[in-house]
């Protein structure tokens, strides 16, 4: 019942936050959207016994991410009002032919019975337990979904993954850097060219 | 009334359809880089809810990688577009089609 509160709660609030995020006129705004997006999801994570991803969440996504976003808003300047015309014919009747097949399909796989492979085939989760157990089991040392397994399954089974991950953000913070000193220099080249 | 994961996977592939929308309708490149990132974490919440369901804790592995190249992908992504507003003064990507054909 306590899940069932939360469900509808937090679900009003991803869904409110994802509409504010295409509606928005203003892209702070947006980003604010996006915010509690990533903070209701923060708690579907708590309560699905994702401590850690909950964790790191709210750290990288809420915090370093949306900072990111909310310092290049300010960079290319908040007023600056967007335009809504379209200039590609077509691309709105697509999108809305996208969208109506999405929903079919969605639905096609939900009445269709298709569904079943993700709560198991006698409709049981394998992680019974209410909202109150689940506090219980936060509190206990030795529980097997605490930060202690992903943090050792990380450095054993997941280990070069773990260290290409690492390799991935110095390049990409060594690309980001060099995109931002990078400036072009066209009038030299033109100097060279006469 | 219990909450099955399939709650949870339904309420995934609404906010999936609200980022495609989003990435589909808006112009200005950082609202779509937005809807990008509404659409990932969309996927993140099946692994969880996955994870859960099955009793395996590699869902959350699976989002603590998507996490960490979401976030390169974003240091990058928005480099891009600053590079981009410095030379042309447009976040806009109607205003970058010089290449279409």
């Amino acid at each position: 019942m306590a899940e069932l509160v939360i469900f509808i709660v937090m679900g009003s609030v991803v869904l409110a936050g994802a509409l504010g995020v295409v509606r928005a006129r203003n892209p702070v705004y947006a980003a604010m959207g996006l915010m509690a997006t990533l903070f209701a999801l923060a708690v579907f994570y708590v309560i699905h016994l994702a401590h850690f991803v909950a964790v790191v969440q709210v750290i990288v996504y809420a915090g370093a991410v949306m900072t990111l976003f909310l310092f290049v808003i300010m960079f290319i300047g908040v007023d600056r009002t967007e335009s809504l015309d379209e200039r590609l014919p077509f691309q709105r009747p697509i999108a809305l032919i996208v969208v109506i097949g999405v929903v079919v399909l969605a639905g096609i796989l939900v009445v269709g019975g298709e569904f079943t492979w993700i709560i198991g085939s006698d409709g049981q989760t394998a992680v019974n337990g209410t909202v109150e157990e689940i506090g219980r089991n936060l509190i206990s040392v030795d529980n097997p979904e605490s930060l202690n397994v992903v943090d050792g399954r990380i450095v054993s089974r997941w280990l070069l993954p773990f260290e290409a991950t690492s390799a991935l953000l110095i390049v990409a913070s060594v690309g980001a850097v060099s995109l931002a000193f990078y400036r072009p220099r066209r009038r030299k080249d033109a100097e060279v060219a006469e | 009334m219990t909450v099955t994961p399939g709650w949870y996977m339904t309420l995934a592939a609404v906010l999936f359809l609200i980022g495609t929308v989003g990435l589909l309708l808006r112009n200005n490149a950082l609202i779509m880089f937005m809807s990008v990132e509404l659409m990932l974490n969309a996927v993140n919440l099946t692994f969880i809810a996955a994870g859960r369901a099955h009793g395996d804790i590699n869902g959350q592995m699976a989002v603590f990688f998507v996490l960490v190249v979401a976030a390169a992908e974003v240091a990058v992504g928005l480099a891009i577009i600053v590079s981009i507003y410095r030379s042309r003064q447009t976040a806009s990507v109607d205003d970058l089609a010089e290449m279409s054909g």
